[in-house]
């Protein structure tokens, strides 16, 4: 297993998504896959920037592992404010322009290019689960 | 993110190389908006080169699409490749946001 613990800063975010990137290339991820990867990351992050620390900073990591020869595990971890992500509601991606929001599309991208998407709250912890088949 | 702008005879192409993400995605909507400020109302988007977008991305073209909504002025895609295609359809973007296939297409719809 890798791990990165880093700032939850949005200045960090590249630090973030390049590790995911070297983790995911060794483990044969590649063209859009790879970058689907990226994408669940980005938005996973992002969102616990912006909101897992509303009074000061805190620090987040991320780890990476293949489990069972077949799955590329993401756990993200935060000390953050409760927040499962993934109870929000899908957002309605059929309005018309004017109406049209994107709060909420980051989650929904994360649930739709990734196999599995998992979150729990453990000794003060937010970890968001993400996995990839390989 | 790389952003080179060409004023052609009907429009404003806009060219994006690289990656739009939570980072970069704020310099597209600002110089797209100092364009929008001088007088540009029309756009192509020509999306080649661009590897990768993330919702902030997105943010950043609904924002600018608002705008020219408001000058009775339009902003069209082009060229969308790989991640950044499927970004815009599973988003339902795609449905909002005239795209074509190429940059000819798009400069001939408008």
């Amino acid at each position: 297993m890798k791990s990165l613990k880093l700032a939850a800063l949005i200045e960090n975010l590249n630090r973030f998504v390049s590790f995911v990137h070297t983790c995911s290339e060794e483990c044969g991820f590649e063209g859009k896959r790879l970058m689907e990867i990226e994408l669940a990351v980005e938005e996973a992050m992002v969102n616990i920037f912006n909101y897992a620390y509303p009074e000061g900073e805190g620090q987040v990591e991320m780890q990476c592992a293949l489990k069972e020869g077949k799955k590329f595990v993401i756990e993200i971890h935060d000390k953050g404010i409760p927040f499962d992500t993934l109870s929000r509601s899908d957002p309605n991606t059929t309005s018309d322009i004017g109406d049209r929001e994107i709060g909420g599309l980051g989650i929904y991208f994360i649930k739709k290019v990734a196999d599995e998407v998992r979150y729990s709250r453990k000794d003060d912890m937010n970890i968001l689960t993400v996995v990839f088949l390989v | 993110m790389n952003l080179n702008v060409k004023n052609e005879e009907k429009e404003t192409l806009v060219s994006l190389a690289g990656r739009m993400d939570a980072v970069s995605s704020p310099e597209f909507e600002k110089e797209l908006g100092r364009l929008i400020d001088e007088g540009n109302v029309n756009f192509v988007i020509d999306l080649t080169e661009l590897d990768y977008i993330s919702s902030a991305g997105l943010r950043s073209v609904l924002v600018t699409a608002k705008k020219l909504k408001g000058k009775n002025g339009q902003i069209l895609l082009a060229s969308l490749q790989a991640v950044v295609k499927e970004v815009f359809e599973i988003s339902g973007f795609s449905t909002i946001i005239p795209i074509y296939e190429s940059v000819e297409e798009a400069m001939a719809a408008l």
